[in-house]
């Protein structure tokens, strides 16, 4: 392990004695024993270090410099309604999490169907302890990395959901996570259950109040999908320019489970996400992803996909544009047991290059144990297709133009999978913000 | 309208255009046929401008203009169309968003002011009828996931509602079952004019059943071998292309 790691974690590891007695859950054994463990974990191995395979082109090491606090109450008022509308979403039901908080001031819950439970992970460890016991470190163990031990250590509340059997939703719910003030450590823990044949769209929205505020905000969300039950998850992560960001998300499917995954990045100085799905028998997976960096950002990707029995199917297309001196990384694991004949696999990179010093490591790793399955990957890096300039410029439009045409185009691809009107306006606005756009013509789209 | 001089283009060093002449007037249908690899897809797209060919010499006269001097986008808007062989694929442009760019393009050539919002509609709906598309193509990404036919049908569509003047189809008809032939043609025939010509490029006789041309011209190894009336395109059907693919060699 690196030493400095280990300096680091300890003047987190120092501070957590006296925090720990004001975490919530307290009085839970098995939540204890958890946090316990985790902290040992963490303790042991500081942050992880790009010696690790799955850190290599992801340095960490600047955490250090800062020391992250958490904080251990929310602050009232602290969001205004000019913060909290330029993310809530009006056509959802939305959760918001204001310094890794739960607010119920700033949350709509109103009409919620009574069986669905909606509830901060802090009222739901002593409402429904057994569920998030059951449920809790089940589709990701601290072991994973040292954001798993440090988040299961750490966190300060979370959102719990519960979606019963066969019940369809009428709207999406969402989960808004803010930061209000700098230096501020924000980790939650998430649980999200969607029993048998339900349906449900979960959005987590990641952004902080003040421009250019430096934090931490570090999240994990497990997420348990029934027999033939379905969730469209989407991610909109546009945190401010300076702060360091950390999310996974961790999903069970069981058989014939589907799962959705549209994820976009657009903020934080350093944003690492990762995004792990085991499929049952017959599940079906599509992760879709579009990360956009400028000036000195680094934003990380890492998805693995879990073919653990026959027939499931996964589809993936991640996408990357990066101006400046941005840097993005796309690690895409596919792994497929023997016992998982029939597999479908599909796993697609593509990434854009604006300027001459912008760079994009991308892996894809297939380890394929069973012999009848059909995978297939394709990673490309580059600029834009010359082909498509031409057939533009052959249809009247100017080369500048179409190149503009274009770039938003390779990004739109992924915008106009987004169902959710409101969420797809928003993150259309952040597309548009980002590139130069002389030629693209909004009201025409 | 067009005149092309003893026109010889290059790939890589390689000679592929070996020398064509062709007059083409205003009103006038040119149908130009021969086998795979002889060069047809070549002139059609130094006719649009496309780039990596040499132009070792000759010249390409346009409504009295130097054709090659313009790039691409203008020869559209002064009024040259292809329709390509192979037409490429856009995800994220929708097709109604590129056929609205293509018409203001061209209308700000001219000194035009943007299409109103719904007399595009109204256009467009009505040319979409015409080729027997769904409305709801309108909407997804430029040829994304369509079908042979229906890429081509595109084609046809983006030239309906531009209506050049010079109109270059690359073997539009390959890979048309009959109905969506008929539909393409009448498509194409519905645009003649006395001020419109077409240059249909294509490898079989059966287009020309359905869109008469005015004139045949055959390609072999990059150079006109022989030309005639509507009669060489059926003479062509009969005795396939290695009589003048000789004439070529012989040439
Ligand atoms: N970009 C290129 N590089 C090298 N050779 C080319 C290129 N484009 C065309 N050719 C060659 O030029 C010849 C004519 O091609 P093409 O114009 O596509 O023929 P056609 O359309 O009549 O089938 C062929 O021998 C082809 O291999
Ligand atoms: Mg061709």
């Amino acid at each position: 392990m690196s030493s400095i790691n280990a300096v680091t974690a300890s003047r987190y590891a120092a501070d957590y004695p006296s925090l720990k007695a004001r975490l919530p859950g307290q009085g839970l054994a098995w939540l204890e024993h958890l946090r316990t463990e985790a902290f040992n974990t963490f303790s042991q191995h500081g942050f992880p270090s790009p010696r690790e395979e799955e850190w290599r082109y992801t340095n960490v090491s600047a955490i250090e410099k800062k020391l992250f606090t958490p904080s251990l109450t929310i602050t009232a008022n602290a969001v205004s309604q000019d913060d909290l509308s330029a993310y809530q979403l009006q056509d959802t039901w939305s959760v918001v999490l204001v310094d890794g908080h739960f607010s119920a001031a700033d949350s709509l819950l109103a009409g919620l169907p009574a069986t669905v439970i909606v509830m901060s992970m802090a009222e739901a460890l002593v409402t429904q302890a057994d569920l998030v016991e059951r449920h809790l470190g089940q589709a990701v163990h601290h072991d994973e990395h040292s954001f798993i031990a440090f988040n299961s250590a750490w966190f300060t509340d979370g959102v719990f959901i519960h979606i019963p059997a066969k019940q369809l939703l009428a709207k999406p719910i969402q989960i808004l996570h803010l930061v209000t003030q700098a230096d501020v450590l924000a980790t939650t823990r998430n649980v999200v259950i969607v029993d048998e044949l339900a349906e449900a769209t979960l959005i987590e929205t990641f952004a902080a109040t003040g421009e250019s505020l430096a934090y931490l905000s570090a999240a994990v969300t497990e997420v348990f999908i029934a027999q033939n039950a379905q969730l469209t998850g989407y991610k909109l992560q546009s945190e401010s320019d300076k702060a360091y960001h950390f999310c996974g998300t961790y999903v069970k499917q069981a058989r014939d489970a589907r799962f959705t995954q549209h994820n976009f990045e657009f903020g934080g100085l350093l944003a690492r996400n990762d995004t792990h799905t085991d499929l049952n028998q017959a599940a079906e997976c599509t992760l879709n992803g579009l990360y956009s960096g400028i000036n000195r950002q680094h934003i990380d990707n890492h998805t693995r996909i879990n073919h653990l029995q026959p027939h499931a199917i996964s589809r993936e297309l991640y996408k990357g544009i990066l101006d400046d001196r941005a840097r993005g990384v796309f690690q895409g694991r596919v792994i497929v047991a023997e016992q998982a004949q029939k597999t479908d696999s599909q796993m697609n990179n593509r990434n854009l290059l604006l300027s001459n010093d912008a760079e994009v490591d991308t892996k894809p790793q297939l380890e394929i144990y069973a012999d009848d399955v059909k995978c297939a990957h394709g990673m490309t890096v580059g600029q834009l297709d010359e082909k498509s300039v031409f057939y533009l410029q052959s249809r009247g439009v100017d080369n500048d133009t179409a190149r503009n045409m274009l770039t938003f185009a390779f990004a739109n691809e992924m915008v106009d999978k987004i169902t959710v009107r409101s969420l797809h306006d928003q993150v259309l606005e952040h597309v548009l913000s980002r590139f130069p756009q002389e030629g693209v013509n909004k009201e025409w789209l | 309208m067009l005149s092309i001089k003893n026109l010889t283009v290059s790939v890589n060093d390689k000679q592929i255009l070996k020398g064509i002449n062709l007059e083409i007037k205003a009103g006038e249908i040119h149908a130009i046929m021969g086998p795979n690899g002889s060069g047809k897809s070549t002139l059609s797209h130094i006719l649009s401008g496309k780039s990596g060919y040499e132009v070792t010499g000759g010249s390409v006269t346009y409504q009295g203009k130097d054709l090659l001097e313009m790039p691409p986008e203008i020869r559209s808007r002064e009024g040259v169309f292809l329709a390509f062989q192979y037409p490429v694929e856009i995800p994220g442009v929708s097709n109604i968003y590129l056929l609205k760019a293509a018409l203001n393009a061209m209308r700000k050539h001219h000194g035009q002011p943007e299409v109103d919002a719904m007399d595009f509609l109204t256009l467009v709906k009505h040319k979409v009828k015409l080729l027997e598309m769904d409305e709801k193509f309108l909407y997804r990404a430029v040829n994304e996931g369509f079908s042979g036919g229906e890429k081509k049908r595109n084609e046809i569509l983006q030239m309906a509602i531009l209506e050049p003047k010079l109109c270059i189809l690359d073997e539009t008809d390959s890979g048309l079952d009959i109905d969506a032939l008929k539909i393409v043609s009448e498509g194409v025939n519905s645009l003649r004019s006395p001020e419109r010509s077409f240059v249909m490029v294509t490898h079989y006789q059966r287009l020309l059943d359905y869109i008469k041309p005015d004139f045949v011209h055959v390609l072999a190894h990059g150079q006109i071998v022989k030309s005639g009336g509507a009669e060489l395109a059926l003479e062509l059907e009969e005795k396939g292309y290695s009589w003048l693919e000789d004439l070529a060699v012989a040439q």
